[in-house]
């Protein structure tokens, strides 16, 4: 029983690395000299990658708004987040990918997740998403979709001729503790300030007998 | 057609709309709150890709930290004041909060 159990895992994991080096081979090498190689019919690996990661933050989108369950919501929250996150690779913002990582996904979800176990009792969480009505959602959705592709899609943007991918941590810093030190140091005062309100916001009030 | 910035513009529209809904039709504090969380990132998104295919260099990139910092804040005092509506109306429907209104 035992035995089959490891011998299992085993196969599941070995079909896992074969994955990863199947992707690692096939797309994320021939992307790494100039991303322009055509790995699917006319779509190049970039292209190819900007379809999947941005059908993940749709769906994860979709999710969050229409789902009947608050924390199939979260999890939502989660794909899109993660979703987004992989895009800022794509726009050579490997920072602001690993920080939206670390801040999203580890911090601010968990919070969230938190929320949710302490405001719902488990057995009621089916009814308390429930919404104002999905035809509204769905008409204000149609209102403003619409509008904002269109002007999206026809603006004639001036574009850099040529975009480069390139690592910015180190601009990052230099921009940070140079022409954006002033708002660095208000952001860390905003976020002590953050850590006290929520602290005195969310304790029991204790009256003095 | 190749992925430019228009994309990702389409993108982040869509990310917003959904913000946009969720915030305007849940009941749910913490939904509302999600809800939040997904227009500040469909910002983020914007503010990055026109970083990347318009301006070049990392200035955009520094203000989606500045919104990601912010955005963090935000979840934590929102959260707390969820917590507290619920400690005070044993409820997180936010239409159970209108003790102001009387």
């Amino acid at each position: 029983m035992i035995l089959r159990r490891v011998l299992a895992w085993a196969v599941a994991a070995a079909f896992l690395i074969a994955f990863v080096v199947l992707v690692t081979n096939r797309i994320v090498v021939p992307m790494a000299p100039t991303g322009q190689e055509q790995v699917a019919g006319a779509l190049t690996a970039f292209d190819l990658s900007f379809y999947l990661l941005a059908a993940m933050a749709f769906i994860g989108a979709f999710g969050v708004a229409l789902s009947k369950n608050v924390l199939h919501s979260a999890i939502g929250l989660l794909v899109a987040l993660l979703g987004a996150g992989a895009l800022y690779v794509l726009l050579s913002a490997d920072f602001v990918a690993v920080a939206q990582l670390l801040v999203y996904v580890g911090g601010v979800l968990v919070l969230v997740l938190f929320a949710v176990m302490l405001t719902a009792r488990i057995s009621d969480v089916n009814v308390s998403n429930v919404s104002f009505g999905v035809w509204g959602g769905l008409a204000l959705f149609f209102a403003t979709a619409p509008v904002l592709c269109f002007v999206a899609v026809k603006t004639p943007w001036q574009l850099l001729p040529h975009p480069d991918l390139a690592p910015t941590t180190e601009a990052i810093g230099n921009e940070f503790l140079g022409r954006f030190l002033l708002p660095f140091e208000v952001a860390s005062l905003v976020l002590l300030a953050t850590l006290v309100g929520a602290v005195v916001i969310a304790r029991k009030e204790t009256r003095p007998e | 057609m190749h992925v430019s910035l228009a994309h990702f513009l389409v993108v982040g529209a869509l990310l917003f709309c959904f913000g946009l809904v969720t915030v305007a039709t849940r009941r749910n504090g913490v939904g509302v709150l999600m809800g939040v969380e997904l227009i500040l990132n469909a910002a983020n998104l914007n503010l990055v890709a026109f970083n990347h295919y318009v301006v070049g260099g990392v200035s955009g990139q520094v203000f989606a930290l500045f919104v990601i910092v912010l955005a963090a804040a935000e979840a934590a005092v929102g959260l707390a004041i969820v917590l507290a509506i619920f400690q005070t109306f044993k409820s997180i429907d936010v239409r159970a909060a209108d003790a102001l209104r009387e």
